[in-house]
């Protein structure tokens, strides 16, 4: 009798448990506990809702990861229509081209917008902040939106316009329901890692502004691992309740575009 | 006509933005000038002082374990990760397979610093000192997701009798498998295997939590702990100049890669 090949699988999903699993696990169980006697306890999440400060960066950093959602949509909307449309261009390395800064180093695009600052002789701070979130990010949002709108059925947009819609209406009635499940995509893909960014605000404003990101990694350098677990605990949740928001709109749109 | 022009003139204009700040920094990492936007001449000092001097020790260092660490991450994933896509390939459906499917899919989704934290809370409560070995571990867990989706799609299109065959024909299952799984699946795995070395190389936060504080560093724990001393220092040009090319070069070899078995395929 030889061994089943399922049997392979075995190995991984005790690696999985051990260093996927139980880890979550754990800042879950640090989250509860009490840093000196190990007890059951909220009072870490208690202090964080009694620390203005962090509870300011927090809704700060929820601030900054919608402004730079909202910005990345709107710039990279257009974009994204563009690259789909065979009259405008035909290239794939133009779309290669867009999709590859994806793949650097976040910390170092970060410091070229940093180079690019100093280049053009413009101060560091809030506004830097701003052009670099959506420096990095920009590509995670256009490269979703483009594959909807490059795998959409071009039939329909002609069918719209044999039914006399005007070019306006076949882009609010037809192109753009149509790629709405690129546009929460490239949101989720945008606004979960601008949330739970670190290291990158205090580059880009010379340490004037802090995101949570950065107050959870403090807490957990200096040693208030139970803390720093609450924290990480709220972030994770944050990010948990967007993606079911963005599954949420999916589901929805998709079903919306079932009834076509 | 002009619609054209202002469409393809959008394009040039956020592909100018978002490619310049890197040329900056690679046309000023062949001048001294301390301030970038000086230009002192053409010199190529910068590059020389990467690899000598005391800067250049630590920095070499830093190059050596990134490579290390990608290198051998990158072989312990794919080795987990094809071993694990196998085995999942013959799961039948069911909670079993659905569990292992859905923890697969945390390393990808997790964002980078709870699975630092996670990974750094489990070793501290366990004990472990951190250093080499805790981010090798780190690195395996989160390289072997991205592997074993890359070898399940090749799988499934294999013929499943050719195993059956093999064995039919009095091969020994760990012959059948060197003989007629590996080959055909050699492909996707090395696919994995350079995909996993990518993300090595390139991971910043998860590194930052699992190395410890016993000095090791790797290139990019080591451009942060510069930058964060004073901004963009001169050094950190070439550094990521060169580092900006050898990612060209890796994502060049993966796309060719793809298009060339897409083609294979047909």
């Amino acid at each position: 009798m030889r061994v089943k090949r399922s049997t392979w699988a075995y190995p991984y999903l005790v690696f999985l448990i051990l260093f996927v699993a139980l880890p979550l696990l754990m800042i879950a169980v640090y989250a509860f506990r009490d840093a000196q006697t190990g007890a059951f306890t909220l009072g870490n999440f208690a202090r964080f809702f009694s620390t203005p400060q962090d509870l300011n960066t927090f809704l700060y950093s929820i601030q900054v990861a919608i402004v730079t959602t909202l910005l990345c949509l709107v710039i990279a909307y257009p974009a994204a229509w563009i690259l789909s449309k065979s009259d405008f261009n035909r290239s794939k390395i133009t779309v290669m081209l867009f999709i590859l800064p994806m793949w650097i180093n976040m910390l170092i695009r970060t410091l070229a917008t940093v180079a690019l600052f100093d280049f053009l002789r413009l101060p560091l701070g809030e506004g830097a902040l701003t052009f670099g979130m959506v420096y990095n990010f920009l590509p995670f949002m256009i490269y979703p939106i483009y594959n909807s709108l490059e795998k959409m059925d071009s039939s329909y947009i002609e069918a719209a316009q044999d039914l006399g819609a005007t070019p306006s209406q076949v882009f609010l009635k037809v192109t753009l329901p149509l790629s709405m499940p690129g546009v929460w995509s490239g949101v989720l893909m945008v606004f979960m890692p601008t949330i739970s960014t670190f290291a990158i605000a205090e580059l880009l404003t010379l340490n004037k502004v802090k995101l949570f990101g950065t107050t959870i990694q403090e807490n957990i350098n200096n040693g208030f691992w139970n803390y720093g677990s609450a924290l990480a605990l709220i972030m994770l949740v944050i990010i948990g309740l967007t993606s079911l928001v963005g599954d949420e709109g999916n589901t929805r749109e998709s079903e919306k575009g079932g009834l076509i | 006509m002009i619609k054209k022009l202002i469409a393809r003139g959008y394009l040039v204009v956020l592909l100018v933005i978002l490619y310049a700040p890197i040329l900056i920094i690679a046309v000023f990492s062949f001048t001294e000038a301390k301030v970038l936007g000086n230009w002192t001449g053409f010199s190529t000092k910068l590059y020389e002082s990467l690899f000598t001097g005391g800067l250049g020790n630590s920095m070499v260092r830093a190059i050596e374990n990134t490579v290390s660490i990608g290198l051998l991450s990158a072989a312990c994933s794919t080795v987990l990760g094809t071993v694990a896509a196998v085995g999942i390939h013959n799961m039948r459906r069911g909670k079993g397979r659905r569990a292992i499917t859905f923890l697969n899919d945390i390393p990808m989704l997790n964002p980078d610093i709870i699975t630092g934290i996670s990974l750094f809370i489990l070793f501290v409560a366990v004990g472990v000192t951190q250093g080499y070995a805790t981010v090798l571990l780190a690195h395996i867990s989160f390289c072997t997701p991205y592997v074993v989706l890359t070898v399940m799609p090749r799988l499934r299109s294999m013929n499943p009798n050719i195993y059956e065959a093999a064995l039919d024909l009095g091969a020994t299952p760990s012959q059948a498998l060197w003989k007629v799984i590996i080959p055909q699946i050699r492909s996707s795995m090395l696919s994995g295997f350079i995909l996993a070395f990518t993300l090595s190389i390139d991971d910043f936060a998860v590194t930052l939590f699992t190395k410890g504080n016993g000095g090791l560093e790797t290139l990019s724990t080591y451009i942060y702990a510069d930058a964060r001393k004073g901004g963009l220092t001169p050094e950190l040009r070439p550094l990521m100049t060169l580092i900006f090319l050898a990612v060209l070069a890796l994502l060049t070899i993966i796309n060719i890669r793809s298009a060339r078995s897409k083609n294979n395929n047909r």
